[in-house]
C-alpha cells in the first residue's frame, strides 16, 4: 500500500534534502524549526491488466455509446494524440498512447473503417522526430500509417487545413484542424500527467491555430490564472478553454475522449534514491547518489543531458476512461489528485524549488533559461490548490545552473527572445503588446515550425506567460548556482549557495522566515488551506 | 642367367616363410580374444524363451532432467550467448518485432511461464527463437522437440537437450507422460517453445495447427504467445542439403489466454488465427493485417487451396514479400548493355 504524501517539519536531526540542479543534484541543509518539506505520495499501483482495462473503457464509456457502435464502414475517423511533451521522463515502451491507439484501431478494423487519419496534436510545439513518434505510437502503427501519409503532425500555420468551428460569446474564435473538423468521429488519446492537461484543453489547443490559441495564451490571462493545477473556475486559461469546448461540443465534430493517468514511479532502479525520502536511503542509495552526483559533475553537460534524456521511466497507467470529454475529465482529475494531492497548512515566506533537467518543452533538448523560468514559476510554483504555497510578496528560490545554452533546431526563436525581448522587458503583458506579433508572424520561424523541428516563433512568449502569475506573486526570485548574467537577464537574483540565497531573501522576508521546500520528483499538488 | 634366377627364387621363398611366420604369430595372438565368449560377449538366446522387454530410454522416454540442472544451464548460457547467437546472426540475421507486446508479462513478479507458439519451417527456427525471446524467458526455456527425430539416438538426444534444452514429445499421439511432464515444467516456471504445426513444413507453406499449445495453456493457465517466423524456410527448409544464409523476421504477438467457455479446439483456432495475422503483419503492416483479421481475410499460413505447380508458384510470390525476398531483390543487378 503506497504511503500518502506528508509534510516534514525540519529539525536538527533532519538530513540534508535532495534538490535538483538541472543535470545534477545537490543536498541542502534547511534551517531547523522553521522549514518544512512537502513529500509527494508514493506511486499508486499500476493497473494489472492494462490492455483489458483499455478495452473495458472503450466498451463502457461515460456518457456515450460504446466505441464499436460509433464506428461504421465509410466513416471518416480521426485519431488525435498528445505529443511527447509528456509524460516526463518518457515512459518505457509500450507507451500508453500506443496501447490505447492499437485497441481503437482494432475496433475500427472490425467495423470496416477504411478512412483513418492519425494526427499528432502539437499545437505550437515542435514537430516530433521519427524516433519520438515511434516511441509514442510503436513501430506497428508508425509503419502502417506514416508511409501512406495517414499519420502526420498538426500544422497550426496551414491555412488550407484549418477550419473555423464557431465563436464564443466572448469573441474567441475556435479554429481547428480541418480533417478533424470534417470527421464523423474524433478519438482523442490523452496522457494526463498533471491536472492542468486533458479535458477540452486536449483538442482545442492541440489541434488549434495560432489565432485560436492567442485568445487564452497571453500575459493577461495567465496572470489571472490563479489555480493552473487546481480548481478550474479559478483559472482564466481553463475558463476560456472550456468556453471553446462548448463551441466544439455544439458545432464541431463528435469527440470520443480517452484519458489515461499515470503513477509517479518516474525513475528506474538505477536512480532509486531520487524517489526515496532522504532518511530512508540505504548504503546502496547513498553510494549511488555519490557515484551519480560526482560522475555527473565530471561529465560535460551534453553527455549528462543525454544520459538523463535517455531515461525510460517505469511509470505506468493507473486509470483509463473514455467517452464524453467533460465526464471523462472529471474522473481523470480524481485519479490525478489521488496520486498527487498533499494537504498543507498555511503559506510560507520562502518557497524552494529544485529545477530538473527537463520541462514539457525540452524533451531530448536543452533546458534553456526561459524554460528554467517556465518550469519554476509556470509549473512548480503552480503545483497548488486553493492558494499558492508562498505568500504574496514572498521569495521563491530555485536551484539550477541556468546556462546560456539553447537548442538551435528546437528553440530558434527562444535565442532571439533572450537577446532581443528580455533586455527590453520581462513584463508578460508589455512584451505581448510590443513583441509577440513580430515573432508570431516571422516567416523564417514559421518555416522552421512547419518544415523542421522548431517550436513556433511565438512559443518563448507562451513559456514566459506560463510563469506570469508566479512572477507577479513573488516579491523576489533567486536562482542558486545559475550563471549570474543570465539570471539577471531573466530579471531574477543570482546566488552562489543556498545560505547566500537565504541571506539575500532576508531583505524581503526578514531574518527568520518560514521556508517550504517542494520535494520534486515526483509530482505533487499542495492542497493549501 | 639361370644362376641369377635360382638366387631370386630362393630369396622369395625366404620372404614367404617370414611372412607365414608373422601371420601365424598374429593369428595365435588374436586367438584368445576371438575365442572369448559369454560373459565377455552377449549371451545367445535359447530357443523358446521370451526375453523381458528393457525399458526404452530413447524417443519420448529420453531422460532430459539433467539438462535443466545448474551445470547444464551454465553450459547452455555460455553456448547461447556465444556460438548460438553468432550462428543465428550469421545465418538468419533476424529482425525482431512485437517484443513490446510482452512488456506486461515481463513486469510480473514472479515471471510467469509462457508458451511460445511459432510457425515452423526449419531447424533454424529453434535457435532463432532462443536467441530472440527476452532474456528473462530464455533463462527458463524448454523446447518441445520431436521425440522420433531428435531423441532417436543417445548422442543426438543429449546434444539437443544440452544445447537447446529440448524436451521430447511425440508428434502424432502425445502420451499422458509427455503432457504431464510439460505441465509440471510449466507449473514450476519453465516457459515452453512448442510448434503447433507438429513439424517443419514439407513444402514451404504452413500446416494446420495441432492442439498441444492450447491444451497446455488451458490446463496450466499459462498464456500463449503467438510468434511468426519469416524467412527460415529459404535458409534451411526441409529437404535442403545445406543452409543458405539469409534474412529473417520474428514477430511476437500479444499473449493469448484461454477464455472460460472456450474449448481447446476453439482456443487452438484462435492461436492459429493470431499467428496468421502476425504473418500478414510481417509481410504488410499492422493496419492492413488488423483490417483483414477483422474480415477473416488474412492470407492463410497453409497457402492456397490448389495443388501442384500453382501452389509452388504462389509460394515464390509470397516469399518475395518477406525477408527472404528482400535478399533476392538486393542481389539483382541491372544488365550491362555495353
Amino acid at each position: 500500500m503506497p504511503r500518502p504524501g506528508f509534510v516534514l517539519e525540519v529539525d536538527r536531526s533532519t538530513p540534508p534534502i535532495l534538490f535538483w540542479r538541472g543535470e545534477n543534484f545537490s543536498l541542502e541543509k534547511l534551517p531547523a524549526d522553521r522549514s518544512r518539506v512537502i513529500y509527494p505520495p508514493e506511486p499508486l499501483p499500476a493497473i494489472k491488466d492494462i490492455d483489458g482495462a483499455i478495452r473495458h473503457a472503450l466498451l463502457h464509456p461515460h456518457g456515450q455509446d460504446p466505441l464499436p457502435s460509433q464506428l461504421f464502414a465509410g466513416m471518416k475517423l480521426t485519431i488525435a494524440f498528445d505529443d511527447v511533451s509528456l509524460p516526463l521522463p518518457k515512459m518505457k515502451r509500450p507507451d500508453a498512447r500506443q496501447r490505447v491507439m492499437e485497441a481503437v484501431l482494432d475496433m475500427a478494423a472490425a467495423a470496416g473503417v477504411e478512412d483513418v487519419h492519425i494526427i499528432a496534436a502539437l499545437g505550437l510545439h515542435r514537430r516530433m522526430h521519427e524516433y519520438e513518434l515511434r516511441h509514442a505510437l510503436g513501430d506497428r502503427i508508425y509503419d502502417a500509417f506514416h508511409p501512406r501519409g495517414l499519420l502526420y503532425q498538426h500544422d497550426a500555420e496551414d491555412p488550407d487545413n484549418l477550419e473555423i468551428i464557431g465563436t464564443t460569446p466572448h469573441g474567441e474564435v475556435l479554429e481547428i484542424n480541418k480533417r478533424a473538423a470534417d470527421s464523423d468521429l474524433v478519438v482523442y488519446v490523452n496522457i494526463n500527467s498533471v491536472s492542468m492537461d486533458g479535458g477540452w484543453k486536449s483538442l482545442t489547443t492541440g489541434l488549434a491555430s495560432y489565432r485560436c490559441l492567442s485568445h487564452h495564451h497571453n500575459g493577461h490571462t495567465l496572470q489571472n490564472t490563479r489555480s493552473l493545477m487546481g480548481h478550474r473556475e479559478h483559472s482564466a486559461l481553463h475558463t476560456s478553454i472550456w468556453r471553446l469546448g462548448k463551441v466544439l461540443k455544439d458545432s464541431g465534430p463528435k469527440v470520443f475522449q480517452i484519458e489515461t493517468t499515470l503513477n509517479t514511479d518516474m525513475f528506474p532502479e538505477a536512480y532509486s534514491f531520487i524517489n526515496k525520502r532522504e532518511w530512508e536511503w540505504t548504503a546502496k542509495d547513498r553510494a549511488t547518489y555519490l557515484g551519480v552526483s560526482k560522475g555527473l559533475s565530471l561529465l560535460p553537460t551534453k553527455m549528462a543531458r543525454k544520459m538523463f534524456h535517455d531515461i525510460q521511466s517505469p511509470h505506468q497507467i493507473t486509470s483509463v476512461q473514455a467517452g464524453d470529454t467533460e465526464l471523462v475529465h472529471d474522473i481523470t482529475l480524481e485519479w490525478v489528485f489521488k496520486q498527487q494531492l498533499v494537504p498543507v497548512e498555511g503559506q510560507t515566506d520562502i518557497l524552494t524549488l529544485g529545477i530538473p533537467f527537463v520541462s514539457p518543452y525540452n524533451p531530448d533538448s536543452v533546458m534553456n533559461p526561459i524554460l528554467v523560468m517556465c518550469m519554476g514559476l509556470g509549473y512548480l510554483f503552480n503545483m497548488y490548490r486553493n492558494k499558492p504555497l508562498v505568500r504574496e510578496g514572498g521569495v521563491i528560490i530555485m536551484t539550477h545552473p541556468t546556462y546560456r545554452d539553447f537548442h538551435p533546431v528546437h528553440h530558434p526563436s527562444y535565442i532571439d527572445f533572450f537577446e532581443q525581448v528580455l533586455p527590453d522587458t520581462t513584463d508578460p503583458v508589455v512584451m505581448g503588446q510590443k513583441w509577440e506579433q513580430q515573432y508570431a508572424e516571422d516567416e523564417w520561424y514559421r518555416h522552421l515550425y512547419r518544415t523542421g523541428n522548431a517550436y513556433h516563433g511565438v512559443h518563448p512568449f507562451y513559456a514566459w506567460y506560463w510563469g506570469a502569475h508566479g512572477q507577479q506573486h513573488a516579491g523576489k526570485i533567486i536562482i542558486v548556482g545559475g550563471d549570474a548574467p543570465t539570471v539577471r537577464r531573466l530579471g531574477f537574483t543570482p546566488a552562489s549557495t543556498m545560505d547566500d540565497a537565504f541571506e539575500i531573501a532576508s531583505d524581503v522576508v526578514g531574518r527568520a522566515p518560514t521556508i517550504t521546500h517542494l520535494h520534486v520528483p515526483s509530482l505533487l499538488v499542495a492542497d493549501v488551506s | 642367367m639361370s644362376e641369377r634366377r635360382t638366387t631370386s627364387v630362393a630369396q622369395l621363398r625366404k620372404v614367404a616363410k617370414v611372412g607365414d611366420a608373422a601371420s601365424a604369430a598374429v593369428q595365435s595372438a588374436l586367438r584368445p580374444a576371438r575365442n572369448l565368449g559369454f560373459p565377455y560377449r552377449k549371451p545367445s538366446k535359447p530357443k523358446g524363451v521370451v526375453l523381458p522387454v528393457e525399458p526404452n530410454t530413447l524417443g519420448a522416454d529420453f531422460d532430459t532432467a539433467w539438462a535443466r540442472k545448474a551445470p547444464a544451464k551454465m553450459v547452455r548460457t555460455v553456448l547461447t550467448a556465444g556460438a548460438l547467437r553468432a550462428m543465428v546472426k550469421a545465418l538468419a540475421n533476424p529482425e525482431v518485432e512485437g517484443l513490446d507486446r510482452l512488456a506486461d508479462l515481463l513486469e510480473q513478479d514472479p515471471l510467469p511461464a509462457v508458451i511460445f507458439a511459432p510457425n515452423h519451417h526449419s531447424h533454424v527456427d529453434t535457435p532463432l527463437i532462443i536467441a530472440t525471446v527476452p532474456e528473462e524467458f530464455r533463462k527458463q526455456l524448454v523446447v518441445a522437440a520431436a521425440a522420433d527425430y531428435f531423441f532417436d539416438k543417445k548422442l543426438k538426444g543429449n546434444l539437443a537437450a544440452l544445447a537447446l534444452n529440448a524436451f521430447p514429445i511425440e508428434r502424432e499421439v502425445t502420451t499422458r507422460k509427455s503432457s504431464d511432464e510439460l505441465r509440471r515444467l510449466i507449473d514450476t516456471g519453465w516457459s515452453l517453445v512448442i510448434y503447433p504445426e507438429g513439424g517443419r513444413s514439407p513444402d514451404g507453406w504452413g500446416q494446420e495447427f495441432k492442439g498441444g499449445a492450447a491444451y497446455l495453456s488451458a490446463r496450466t493457465g499459462a498464456p500463449v504467445v503467438p510468434v511468426f517466423i519469416d524467412g527460415t524456410g529459404s535458409i534451411y527448409g526441409k529437404g535442403m542439403k545445406r543452409p543458405k544464409p539469409g534474412r529473417t523476421k520474428v514477430v511476437f504477438g500479444a499473449p493469448l489466454y484461454p477464455v472460460d467457455d472456450e474449448n481447446t479446439r476453439r482456443f487452438n483456432a484462435r492461436i492459429e488465427a493470431a499467428v496468421t495475422a502476425l504473418g500478414d503483419e510481417a509481410l504488410t503492416d499492422f493496419w492492413t493485417s488488423r483490417q483483414r483479421a477483422a474480415n477473416g481475410t488474412n492470407p492463410k499460413l497453409t497457402g492456397p487451396e490448389h495443388n501442384g505447380w500453382r501452389r509452388q508458384w504462389a509460394l515464390a510470390e509470397q516469399r518475395k514479400l518477406g525477408k527472404a525476398g528482400q535478399r533476392r531483390r538486393q542481389n539483382r543487378r541491372w544488365p550491362d548493355l555495353g
